[in-house]
């Protein structure tokens, strides 16, 4: 009898096309995503006189680079690149979601939204988000630039298989308890590194009642777990999702699809390297308060005091991060001020992020500056049809246009020094969203009521 | 690439855990073209930070000690262009993030994983002046008038790295292979293939 699989194991073995000795595989690629900020990667297959391998495997967007105000991009560097991905599209034929295209936005929203991304695929991206596409029960994860130019030249890529990781979330998730408090949780309880040279399996019946939008939140931050990709099993809910889209597969095709994905999912009897369970029901609204992922807490807590820290080493950490957030020791983090708000990134930049940012906003009023947007140009579309940028503009916040944005300010996009923002984005990095700027991740709901209350504020006081 | 075989060098200690690409080159700075002298963004805002930081941007010891998980974060390989302009070839922590220690192999930079108690003796002995002898082929690291650490490290990422091979040629010698899989694929999961809208 075949030995029992985990779903990350049935995808590897599928796309191991030789093993060498050490267990290094060359697997195949079923897909490359590209976004402006891949120039080295061309530059090296041009400088090489190399071709793109698959063009017709091959997508690309801009989304780091461009501005979140209509119009040209005013920094010539920048628009240069978005120039170069143009170019680059058109030299090897590729098809490329820039600017002005009716698909355009950020590359982890739209592979997704245009049915590019499938279950059982591997999926590469330069760009360490690309774990959000595991959410779809492909294994999805990022590469720096020499991958990507080994990728774009053969469709294919060396790996060292990972070790795998289950995450098993029981019980259900409290009201108002969202995907990103889900995932900052399991963060915090396995670490910032906790996760480093593993492929994570979210399961438990938590995981499967979330949407696919949620499945992909929590996805998306494996890499902020140190993990190598994340991976949530395929359903009914995933292939309700994907059918129909532009490019997901049709008619006896997609019947065929069916049926090779539901053997996707691990075996019972499957073995994890490792195994983590949390209970859902016990998550709270949380809140990062300093430079590392695994410094989220629950709303209702207090940051920590470096004095009381298990050794030295932890209290001189736990000081250098509340010194560089502004932040005194034993400081409740409901009720910290805010300066401004930021509501977007592929981490929370979909439709229902959206909806549950403007079921807090409706009515209300923003009293800080903030900044809300779209993860792609069918998500602004379908907002607006909602009428949710009204929602967002009424309570006095900004409506951008579709890109990364503030979640690493390379579009000019930045969070001032000194400055405290609420984000909906997924690092709190020192000078993530700008030199000295001051970053707690939270979900979007939270966020918009940190926008109405001026500080950090459990938005559970905000209704039922 | 450059080969990476032996390695007799004095080493930089940043004894600091969770140092994220975006610290070892801010977000901003990723625009340049490579030709662009990296090593001037290495820790760029850091450095302005902390007067005393122990990276400069020129003339750094080739060999870096860090602390566990660095280069976590972003798949910038900005990271190692910096480190790799401004003199560092070989780093040394408890951990690293996957696609930074990916980056750097590609780029001739050798990252060693050693656990803290070894780790703990190469500062100790870089503190009393001894430089550290790091012999890929044989996978030890020893300080000056020091007992040799053994490490570990993929088979193929060291035949890259001594060889200083560029990979994409490497693979493209299993174009065959390649090849077959793609055919046999193509048969097998017509799914797979992108619908054309």
């Amino acid at each position: 009898m075949a030995p029992p699989l985990t779903l990350f194991d049935k995808i590897w073995n599928a796309h191991a096309i030789l093993t060498g000795e050490d267990g290094t595989a060359l697997l195949w690629i079923d897909r490359h995503l590209v976004h402006e900020g891949s120039f080295h990667a061309f530059d090296m297959i041009a400088h090489d006189g190399r071709q793109v391998r698959r063009p017709d495997l091959t997508f690309g967007a801009a989304d780091h680079y461009v501005p979140s105000h209509p119009g040209p991009i005013a920094d010539s560097e920048a628009a240069g690149l978005v120039r170069g991905i143009e170019a680059n599209a058109a030299r090897h034929g590729f098809d490329l979601m820039g600017p002005g295209d009716a698909r355009q936005g950020i590359v982890h929203v739209v592979g997704p939204e245009q049915g590019i991304t499938l279950p059982g695929l591997t999926l590469v991206c330069g760009d360490s988000h690309t774990s959000t596409h595991g959410a779809f029960g492909a294994l999805a994860f990022g590469i720096g630039a020499s991958e990507v130019a080994h990728v774009l030249a053969t469709q294919t890529l060396w790996q060292r298989k990972p070790r795998a990781l289950r995450v098993r979330v029981d019980g259900a998730l409290g009201p108002h308890v969202a995907a990103k408090d889900l995932i900052l949780a399991v963060i915090a309880a396995i670490g910032a590194s906790g996760a480093v040279g593993h492929v994570i399996e979210y399961a438990g019946p938590a995981i499967r009642a979330l949407s696919m939008e949620a499945r992909m939140t929590v996805c998306n931050m494996s890499i902020e777990a140190g993990g190598r990709a994340g991976m949530i099993a395929p359903d009914e809910a995933t292939f309700a999702y994907v059918e129909g889209r532009s490019r997901a597969p049709k008619g006896a095709d997609f019947e065929a699809a069916i049926i090779a994905w539901r053997r996707l999912p691990s075996d019972a009897e499957a073995v994890f390297d490792r195994e983590v369970a949390l209970d859902g029901s016990a998550v709270a609204p949380t809140v990062t308060w300093g430079n590392t992922l695994d410094t989220a807490l629950p709303v209702t807590a207090r940051v920590p005091d470096p004095n009381t820290a298990a050794d030295a080493a932890t209290g001189a950490r736990i000081a250098a991060q509340l010194a560089y957030m502004g932040l005194a020791p034993n400081t409740a983090l409901d009720g910290i001020a805010v300066d401004r708000v930021f509501i977007g990134s592929c981490t929370n930049g979909r439709i229902e992020d959206l909806r549950a940012a403007a079921t807090v906003l409706r009515g209300r009023r923003a009293v800080l500056p903030g900044l809300v947007v779209a993860g792609s140009v069918p998500v602004k579309r379908e907002a607006e049809a909602e009428g949710l940028d009204r929602v967002f503009t009424d309570a006095g916040l900004r409506w951008g246009e579709p890109g990364c944005s503030m979640c690493t300010g390379m579009n000019g996009d930045t969070v001032a020094p000194g400055e405290r923002c609420a984000s909906t984005s997924n690092r709190n990095f020192v000078g993530r969203q700008g030199p000295g700027s001051r970053t707690h991740l939270m979900s979007p709901a939270m966020a918009a009521a940190t926008a109405v209350a001026g500080a950090i504020t459990d938005v559970r006081r905000f209704g039922p | 690439m450059t080969p990476f075989t032996v390695l007799r060098a004095p080493a930089v200690i940043l004894d600091r855990a969770n140092v994220d690409t975006d610290q070892i080159i801010p977000a901003r700075f990723l625009r340049k073209p490579r030709g662009g002298g990296y090593n001037q963004f290495l820790f760029h805002d850091v450095r302005d930070a902390e007067p005393g930081f122990p990276l400069a941007a020129t003339d750094n010891p080739p060999i870096l000690i860090a602390g566990a998980n660095f280069g976590c974060g972003s798949s910038r390989e900005g990271a190692v262009y910096a480190l790799a302009d401004a003199g560092v070839r070989c780093v040394i922590a408890p951990s690293f993030g996957d696609i930074f220690a990916a980056n750097a192999a590609k780029n001739g930079v050798l990252t060693i994983a050693l656990p803290p108690g070894d780790i703990a003796a190469l500062i100790e002995a870089v503190g009393r002046g001894a430089e550290l002898t790091v012999d890929l082929p044989l996978e030890r690291v020893r300080p000056d008038n020091g007992a040799a650490i053994g490490f570990a490290i993929d088979a193929f990422r060291k035949t890259c790295l001594i060889d200083g091979l560029d990979d994409i040629g490497l693979t493209l010698a299993h174009a065959d292979a390649i090849a077959a899989f793609e055919a046999g694929d193509r048969a097998a999961r017509g799914w797979a293939v992108p619908d054309t809208p």
